[in-house]
Parts: structure tokens; C-alpha cells; sequence
């Protein structure tokens, strides 16, 4: 499991003009990334699911070329493999538990049945204790569950990499603490390759095995955390 | 004078008039709410003309579109089609004077979707028409039915437009508007008591099934 990403993009407005030249290589299972707000760890996250095309540059994710721009390779978004744990993790609210973790499993042009699920599916609410909650909407669960249910989704659609966008801004101090634990359980468990940003020193702390920091959209220092 | 083909006619013609704003509208608002170019808020005016126009001035394009020595009409009138003087010229002028309330609550309501649920929907592997069908159309469904009910209200009172292009024909083409305004000018005023009557009535019932269809989003778990 190898992650290989070096690309430059310029993002300019009217109010700001931002440099992004990103350069790393990690064959950690957790990969941290770690800065301020503004650095460009989002538009990293983005850039590697396809949702932000660099101007130049090279993203390889488990020996899969996604984007190469000497090559003239760019795929879409659709075909990358890659798992995305939006910030405030963007549950589809029309759809139900079930249906959401279910999401990813059909490609075609009707969403999952409210009544039934597919066998996949429903180990995936089971590992992540979710069963009580399968018919509920995202806006009747909690916070912890919202982001389990997330996780589940992102997971159903059996992506190379993992990868998580603040993955515990969204919720409160007391339920971080516990869901770092179990985001570190399920990463030794499932033996997944997962890429954290993050801008709080205690999911480094947690959760960092390869860290990266990131300051002004350049990598700033690179470091294999002690025992990890 | 009867109440009862006014009153159907008036009811058909709507009915199919929003059945093809749904259609029209929701795709031109969705094309236009993705469409980045300096052009939008030209195509964007012209759009919402029909609801400013006068209704005769509209209905005087249309026959100039469509009748038989107009620049469209020639054409149909070589497959054998000349839609003046019929109903279905009532459904055309319908269309096109409720349009840009259908599309304008449609394009608001696809603008509002959060463009973050797309992209998750693109990640997780959905194709574009995918990501139309099961994630914006959905959650702009409750928009798009508003439109499509302020469309359906306007379409059934639609007055001018259709008396210039589909006239007033009793028995063909006079819709319950028009039948009024012809009782009116008849002097036959018992006549055009019941037609206001009628015609009031159906817009409470109208807007009483309305009420019930809007969706409601207050969601009961089912478990």
C-alpha cells in the first residue's frame, strides 16, 4: 500500500491567490496530515479523489496511476477507489441509515429500496452497531453515529485508501476522545490504508503514524512518528 | 350553456401544460444552474419574459410562430399539423406563460442543494445521471413541486395567450376563462354567475389538494 503524491495547483480569487505545491510518498497504513486551517489540506484531500484537478503533477494510489499530467492521465472521480469522510460527512438526508450505507453498492439510476438491503450492506450496519438506527433518517441519529454511518458508506464501496477530513471537528470533546479509539480499531482491523487531515494536535497523537506537516500549501516537515 | 367542457377542458389543458413544464423546466433549471458563462443572465431574462409580457403580446408571437404562413407553422402544417384553433394550441400557450414559474422554483431549488452531497455521490462511484437522479432531482423534489403547483394555478386561469391562438371555439376551445369572458359579452349574466362559481371552486379544491401533495419533510422513523 503505497501513496504517491506530488502536484501544483493555483487557486486564484479575487481575494487571495494560493500556491499549492504538495509533495509526499507514504507506505504507512496512517498517514497524517497535519496543519492549520488555509494550509491546503482540504484541496490535497480533494485533489486525490478527483473533485480538484492539479495544473501539473503525479497522484498514485496503490500502484493505480489516477492522475499524471506528463501522461495526460485523469480519472474520474467515479473510478478512483478512494473512500472520502467529508468534514461534516455529508450524509445523504433522504435517505435513510441503510439506504446511505447502501449508497455506493449500485451505480444505477434508482437509489436502495427503504425496505430491503443487500447482505453487504447489512454487515456493514452490524460492525458498526448501527442496526437500531437503519431506518432512521441522518437528521434523527447522533453525532457518533452520523459519522459511523459515514465511515460505513465510504467503507461499502471498498476503497484503496481511506481518507478522512477532520474526521472529529463535528463532534463533541468527550465523544472524540472514543471515536479516535474505535477509528483506530477499525484501521488495524480492516488493515486499510487511511489519510488524516486533521488540525488538532490530539488526533496526531492518536492516530499518526507517518506525519506530514503542512503549512502555506507546502508539505513543511515529514516524520515517522516513534514506535509507530 | 354547459359548465362541464369549459371546465375539463380548462383542466386537461392545465394538466398537460404542467406535465410539460416538469419536463422543460426542471431540465433548462438544471442545465442553467450548472451552466458558468457570461450568457446566463441574457438566456435568464428572456426566459422569465413570459411572465412579464402581456399575455396577448405572447400569443401574437405564437401565431406568428406557429400559424400557417409563420416561420415554425409552415413546417408543421407539412406534416399536417396546425395547432391554432385546436386545444392542444391551448396547452402550448399554458406551457409558455406558466414556464418560467416552474423553472425559476426548479433552478432555486437546485441551487440550494448542497453541492457537497454530489461529490460524495461521485465518489462513492455514481455517474453524472446518477448523481441527477438520486441525489439533486430528490432533495430539489420539494422545490420542483412547488413550482410545478403555482404553474398548474397559472395554467389553469390562462386567459389571453390562448384566446389569440386557440380562439374561442364552444365545445372546442373555450376554456373556462374564456367561456366567462364570452358570457359576459353575451349578456348572459345567470351563465356567467355558475361559470365563476365553478371556477372559484376548483381553485379551493386546487389548492386543498395542493396542501395535501406538498411533501412533508417532518420524517417519522419506521421502525
Amino acid at each position: 500500500m503505497t501513496v504517491e503524491i506530488s502536484f501544483r495547483r493555483l487557486l486564484a480569487d479575487t481575494e487571495r491567490r494560493f500556491a499549492l505545491d504538495v509533495a509526499f510518498r507514504s507506505t504507512s497504513r496512517r498517514v497524517v496530515l497535519y496543519g492549520p486551517s488555509g494550509a491546503g489540506k482540504s484541496m490535497t484531500l480533494r485533489a486525490i479523489t478527483g473533485l480538484l484537478t492539479p495544473d501539473e503533477g503525479r497522484i498514485v494510489v496503490n500502484q493505480h496511476v489516477l492522475f499524471d499530467s506528463m501522461l495526460g492521465v485523469n480519472r474520474a472521480p467515479q473510478v478512483r477507489k478512494v473512500g472520502y469522510l467529508f468534514q461534516d460527512y455529508a450524509l445523504f438526508p433522504h435517505l435513510t441509515v441503510a439506504q446511505n450505507v447502501s449508497f455506493g453498492m449500485r451505480t444505477g439510476i434508482l437509489n436502495p429500496r427503504r425496505s430491503s438491503m443487500p447482505e453487504a450492506a447489512a454487515r456493514w450496519i452490524d460492525a458498526f452497531e448501527l442496526g437500531a438506527v437503519a431506518t432512521h433518517y441522518p437528521s434523527q441519529i447522533s453525532g457518533g453515529q452520523k459519522q459511523r454511518v459515514a465511515l460505513a458508506r465510504a467503507l461499502a464501496a471498498e476503497p484503496d485508501i481511506l481518507l478522512l477530513d477532520e474526521p472529529f471537528s463535528a463532534l463533541d470533546p468527550p465523544l472524540r476522545a472514543r471515536m479516535r479509539s474505535e477509528l483506530a480499531a477499525l484501521q488495524s482491523r480492516l488493515d486499510l490504508q487511511m489519510l488524516i487531515i486533521t488540525h488538532d494536535p490530539a488526533d496526531v497523537e492518536a492516530l499518526g503514524e507517518h506525519v506530514l506537516e503542512i503549512r502555506d500549501g507546502r508539505i513543511f516537515s515529514d516524520s515517522m512518528a516513534a514506535g509507530g | 350553456m354547459g359548465i362541464w367542457f369549459p371546465l375539463l377542458l380548462s383542466l386537461k389543458v392545465a394538466i398537460c401544460a404542467t406535465a410539460l413544464n416538469l419536463l422543460l423546466g426542471v431540465a433548462v433549471a438544471f442545465g442553467l444552474s450548472r451552466w458558468r458563462s457570461p450568457l446566463r443572465d441574457l438566456v435568464d431574462s428572456l426566459l422569465t419574459l413570459p411572465l412579464v409580457l402581456p399575455p396577448t403580446v405572447l400569443g401574437y408571437y405564437l401565431l406568428v410562430l406557429l400559424g400557417r404562413r409563420g416561420v415554425f407553422g409552415a413546417w408543421l402544417e407539412r406534416w399536417g399539423i396546425n395547432p391554432v384553433f385546436t386545444w392542444e394550441g391551448a396547452v402550448i400557450a399554458s406551457t409558455l406563460v406558466a414556464f418560467p414559474l416552474i423553472q425559476k422554483a426548479a433552478r432555486a431549488a437546485f441551487e440550494n442543494v448542497d453541492p457537497q452531497l454530489e461529490s460524495a455521490a461521485r465518489v462513492l462511484g455514481l455517474p453524472e445521471r446518477a448523481v441527477f437522479f438520486r441525489v439533486s432531482l430528490p432533495l430539489a423534489s420539494k422545490g420542483i413541486t412547488a413550482g410545478a403547483l403555482l404553474a398548474f394555478a397559472r395554467a389553469l386561469g390562462e386567459f389571453g395567450a390562448t384566446l389569440m391562438i386557440a380562439g374561442n371555439l364552444p365545445g372546442r376551445t373555450q376554456t373556462l376563462s374564456v367561456a366567462i369572458y364570452a358570457a359576459v359579452q353575451a349578456g348572459d349574466d345567470r351563465g356567467a354567475n355558475i361559470l365563476v362559481v365553478v371556477a372559484s371552486i376548483t381553485c379551493v379544491v386546487v389548492l386543498l389538494i395542493a396542501g395535501r401533495l406538498a411533501p412533508n419533510r417532518s420524517r417519522v422513523p419506521v421502525s
